[in-house]
């Protein structure tokens, strides 16, 4: 069986800061990390190695650095990595990503064919979710996202049957390999990289396709021109012109604080009360 | 559809230059109209559809022209129904397939009949709610059309200048916008949230055209099959972006013991639980209740946030409460700057204290309603 499994290195968005001025990322000292949500993937992809046997591939796109984000994984256990790099993806939305990295997968499919390819549910840096969905499109994959558990893989009849987190309820899909599957955070918890795995990783030699490397063919899909959106605007949250009313523990004690609050809630929104009380009584 | 663009390097100051896609080629300038993806599941329009309305209607009446919905279903769903009750938030029109591989969604048939729709009927805006649903048909439409989309949307504007669809989102975990046009391809696509637009106030007397449309495609062209759907258990169903009150916890509230002092509060406020992000990865409490960019967005008529510190985070999920109360320890910390009410203190203590308020207020007046 043979995976891939797409990843992306994103600023810890946890720790990022905004210069309250120039309004632009401030990016010194901001750690670089894999894509959390790419995790849940990357190990529900090492559980199908470790059941069918095989291999992961993992193939990220980004600027040389990036190298780093795929070393990671494999120090997790990922088998092979490639970083397709190149000026010419500078730019690129997610229309021009999903063609990007869909002829990566295409290429590392020339070497051995792929069975699934896997991303993360969405990034912590775009949240779009949409670079899943267009890789499975671009390359005619069925395309299962927000998936809670692989129920059943059947390698012999080329099958697979997973739960899908859908509004209201989860559904019961079964489709034919090859496919493309996003995983649901919290559904696995990733393995440990060993010391050994690490050192190993640290050696690896990562693989770095430029454009032509990667098969890319129509450089009029890929980075700025292959993107349709247009950033016109970037700016930062506005403050809140009006000030907190704060109530004051040290002059009054706990109680009269919370009935004193309850009076101001109710007072600032007048149905909240009778709204409240309506379902007290129901 | 933009993929965090790096602030530094596609600055608004940036002039139009090599490269980007900006010219309208005169076939996509025929495209008129501002469109509504209606989802639907087991007899139930999803609300944000509605919001969704809504905001078409603001926008269509920017730009002078007609508000359609496009709806798709099984062959024995009311679709119809559907139909009229979104003329009564606003829309014109309404595009409906009926169809038995249409019954619970899948990707492939859905893409194909949006897809079809689209190519026929040629909308210039195109709007659909992120869920869990139209986050997986968006992304496949807009990669099958080749045109722009773009996520989670807090802020949907027609541009003066360009006539274009300008729609802002957070984006690097909402410390920033940036809002993002497609110009010179149609549709216009983008996502919004549930509880992001405001509910429109339905118009009982409007009307609008109904359109049949069929989809051109049978059972054994589709490869995944929907083999079952369970529905969540009724307990365990967490309607956090249309609960009317929202009792919050952050990790401030230092153990998973003392959280139930947040349970607590809302139990007595008749609300839903919510939580940051730290607190669900901690396991504390399910996904379902998260608060923020990664989890939901709430519009509470009441939030209150206890040893929430009020990274942008989770701001950006609640910021729209009608009245949020925010108890810290620490007076300097974000979330009182968002705050109505702040008490600066040990949540675990005003929680109690609130609780008690709460229940002997309400035990009070229902002995006088009674």
């Amino acid at each position: 069986m043979h995976i891939v499994v797409c990843i992306k290195q994103v600023p810890d968005s946890a720790q990022i800061r905004v210069h309250p001025v120039t309004n632009t990322i401030m990016r010194q000292g901001v750690p670089a990390i894999v894509n959390p949500y790419d995790l849940f993937s990357l190990e529900e992809a090492l559980r199908l190695k470790d059941k069918f046997g095989g291999k992961v591939t993992v193939l990220c796109m980004g600027p040389p650095q990036a190298e780093e984000a795929l070393r990671k994984c494999i120090s997790y256990g990922a088998d092979d990595a490639v970083l397709v790099t190149d000026r010419a993806f500078a730019g690129a939305d997610t229309l021009a990503t999903s063609y990007a990295l869909a002829a990566g997968v295409r290429q590392i499919a020339k070497e051995q064919a792929v069975d699934i390819v896997f991303t993360g549910k969405q990034t912590i840096d775009g949240d779009t979710a949409q670079v899943g969905p267009g890789i499975a499109k671009r390359m005619g994959l069925q395309l299962l996202t927000y998936v809670s558990r692989i129920v059943e893989t059947d390698l012999q009849g080329q099958t697979i049957t997973v739960e899908r987190r859908a509004e209201g309820g989860v559904q019961l899909l079964k489709t034919a390999l090859p496919c493309l599957i996003t995983m649901l955070e919290n559904t696995n918890e990733l393995r440990f990289a060993g010391l050994p795995a690490m050192i190993h990783a640290a050696a690896y030699p990562v693989r770095k396709w430029n454009k032509e490397e990667a098969g890319i063919e129509d450089l009029e899909k890929i980075g700025l021109k292959g993107s349709p959106t247009v950033v016109s605007k970037v700016f930062g949250p506005s403050p809140r012109s009006q000030k907190p009313e704060m109530l004051d523990l040290s002059t009054s004690n706990l109680r009269d604080v919370s009935l004193n609050l309850l009076q101001k809630v109710f007072t600032r929104h007048p149905t909240l009360e009778a709204d409240l009380l309506m379902k007290e009584m129901s | 559809m933009s993929e965090t663009p790096t602030p530094s390097a596609a600055p608004a100051k940036r002039p139009a230059g090599r490269g980007r896609n900006l010219e309208l080629s005169d076939a996509l300038k025929a495209y008129k109209g501002v469109w509504v993806f209606i989802e639907h599941d087991r007899g139930h329009v999803h609300s944000v559809s509605w919001e969704l309305v809504g905001e078409a209607r603001k926008l269509a009446d920017k730009l002078g022209c007609a508000v359609a919905v496009v709806v798709l279903g099984g062959p024995d769903e009311a679709l119809e129904k559907f139909a009229n009750e979104a003329f009564t938030y606003g829309a014109d029109k309404a595009y409906i397939v009926h169809d038995p591989v249409l019954k619970g969604y899948r990707n492939e048939p859905f893409t194909k009949g949006l897809t079809d729709l689209v190519n026929k009927y040629q909308p210039e805006i195109l709007l659909l709610g992120a869920t869990s649903m139209g986050r997986d048909l968006a992304g496949s439409v807009a990669t099958t059309l080749l045109t722009g989309l773009t996520a989670d949307c807090t802020e949907l504007n027609i541009d003066p200048a360009t006539r274009a669809l300008a729609a802002t989102r957070p984006t690097f975990g909402g410390s920033l916008y940036c809002t993002i046009m497609t110009l010179a391809y149609r549709p216009q696509m983008a996502t919004v949230r549930p509880r992001v637009m405001l509910m429109p106030k339905a118009d009982a007397s409007r009307t609008g055209e109904i359109v049949h449309d069929t989809l051109g495609m049978v059972e054994t062209q589709i490869v995944t099959k929907l083999l079952d759907f369970i529905a969540d258990a009724q307990s365990n169903k967490i309607n956090l972006p249309y609960a009317d009150v929202i009792v919050s916890g952050g990790k401030g509230l230092k153990t998973p013991e003392n959280f139930k002092l947040v349970f607590e509060l809302a139990r007595v406020l008749g609300g839903e639980v919510g939580a940051t992000r730290p607190c669900v990865q901690a396991g504390w409490v399910e996904a379902d209740r998260q608060v923020g960019q990664t989890g939901k967005t709430v519009r509470p008529k009441l939030y209150i946030a206890a040893g929430i510190s009020g990274a942008v985070q989770h701001r950006v999920g609640m910021e729209a409460s009608d009245v949020i109360i925010a108890i810290n320890t620490d007076a300097n910390a974000p979330i009182f700057d968002i705050a109505h009410y702040g008490i600066v203190g040990n949540a675990m203590q005003v929680l109690p204290a609130l609780t008690q308020a709460f229940a002997a207020h309400f035990a009070q007046r229902s002995r006088k309603v009674a």
